[in-house]
């Protein structure tokens, strides 16, 4: 134990040293570095060897996050995302989400996550839609304000089920937070951590939570990766027969009522016409958007009163 | 290959809309004899007929669910298991709370304690006319 905590905390001693550094560099380096160390005699042949395996599992990405710990972070990153815009706690509108948000969920590229997907409104009149990691979703009433039909609500759903399916959360941690925990968690075998582990671990949780969360409220994604969940999104919606033109529908709206310099979407995603057109490129279908009778009534039922 | 969700779905059709015939859990140990379109056929454990998961409910490590320091060793340096509880858990959500205490969580639980059922989701489907006569392999 002593000597892979030694280890471990001389791979950190090189994430410190090379800092910033990229995952393959950083590998090369942790080789170039420990055979140094050893022909100057400071670490045995049997230390160097340890500290490039270490650093091999050091050298990752959030990739290396599994299901279950990205379930962890997306449920503490939507604690504090219920805690800053409340809950809106009508049952029908809930459950009428959740309805039509897992029907799209099951036809995404990633139907299984560790805890499931779910979705809840949140009270706030901001044009406003999260995904935390692992498949919490939360939409404010001022955007579904700007759906008029279930397809609209459908494109809104479905664009931010692929930000979960394509982990674009767990992109917005630091890459030296990711690496710091998976040593932690290389060195550690243990299931339940004591004292000054515990103690590394939950900072390095917080500041992950700290990431996430003041990319998806302040920050936003690259107009990149909106591109990305919008074009997953467009794929979500034709698995399972809804009209992509309903994602035309709802940025149309959007576009009306975003107010400049507002603190919502206004800031934080591209600007409604250049979405339009991004997907436009890939979206040749311009016919409007068709009205089904049957999904109409039970879109104005859960969430005509919104 | 394992199961790396706390539930994983075995159906009876490689599609999202076929019939739930066997529910599996993490760290479930798998044997696969064909891939389709993001689909696995499996045989579910202790049982004879096959079934069909989704490949985002595997992976090809082995999911250790009570991991001891000679399974830790061998994750950090091969990182062909993973261990069942490591790193960010209960644990640490849990000092997290501690430190956060103006954050409820109640929410939350509540969220995820919400399921709705594959019968709920097939009737939604076709009131709404949606998934057309054959898409979807059904």
């Amino acid at each position: 134990m002593t000597r892979i905590r030694g280890t471990a905390a001389a791979a950190l001693l090189l994430l410190a040293i090379l800092g910033g550094t990229g995952c393959a560099t950083l590998e090369e380096a942790a080789n170039v570095g420990t055979s140094v160390a050893k022909s100057q005699g400071i670490v045995t042949g049997e230390q160097a060897k340890s500290i490039t395996r270490v650093t091999k599992a050091v050298a990752k990405t959030f990739e290396d996050i599994t299901p279950e710990q990205e379930h962890y972070i997306g449920r503490s990153v939507g604690a504090v995302l219920v805690n800053k815009f409340k809950p809106y706690p009508n049952g029908p509108a809930n459950d009428y989400l959740n309805l039509l948000g897992q029907t799209l969920a099951l036809a995404s590229d990633r139907p299984e996550t560790f805890g499931g997907y779910h979705f809840l409104i949140l009270d706030s009149p901001e044009i406003n839609a999260f995904a935390a990691p692992g498949g919490l979703i939360f939409i404010s009433r001022g955007m579904l304000r700007c759906c008029g039909s279930e397809d609209a609500v459908a494109a809104v759903l479905a664009h931010e089920i692929a930000h979960i399916q394509l982990r674009h959360g767990l992109q917005a941690i630091d890459k030296s937070r990711v690496t710091e925990a998976l040593t932690t968690l290389g060195a550690e075998g243990a299931k339940s951590y004591g004292g000054q582990n515990l103690a590394d671990l939950t900072k390095v949780f917080e500041g992950s939570i700290s990431d996430v969360t003041s990319t998806l409220v302040n920050n936003g994604y690259s107009r990149g990766f909106e591109r990305e969940a919008d074009a997953a999104a467009i794929t979500i919606l034709n698995r399972v027969g809804y009209d992509p033109n309903g994602l035309i529908a709802m940025l149309t709206e959007m576009e009306k009522h975003l107010k400049p310099g507002g603190l919502d979407f206004a800031k934080t995603h591209p600007s409604p016409r250049s979405r339009i057109d991004d997907i436009g490129r890939q979206h040749a279908g311009s016919k409007a958007l068709a009205e089904v009778p049957a999904r109409q009534a039970r879109f104005r039922k859960g969430l005509g009163n919104i | 290959m394992s199961v790396q969700v706390r539930q994983g779905q075995v159906r009876a059709t490689p599609s999202f809309l076929g019939k739930v015939i066997a529910t599996l859990s993490y760290g479930d140990r798998v044997e696969t004899l064909e891939e389709k379109g993001g689909w696995v056929r499996i045989v579910p454990p202790g049982s004879k007929a096959t079934g069909w998961i989704h490949s985002s409910a595997l992976t090809e490590k082995r999911v250790v669910l009570r991991a001891g320091k000679k399974e830790a060793d061998v994750a950090a340096s091969t990182g062909e298991l993973a261990l069942a509880g490591k790193g960010f858990n209960a644990d640490v959500e849990a000092a997290f709370k501690a430190r956060n205490r103006e954050i409820d969580f109640t929410w939350i639980d509540r969220m995820q304690n919400l399921s709705v059922p594959p019968g709920k989701i097939d009737a939604f489907v076709q009131e709404g006319k949606l998934f057309p006569a054959g898409e979807g392999g059904r």
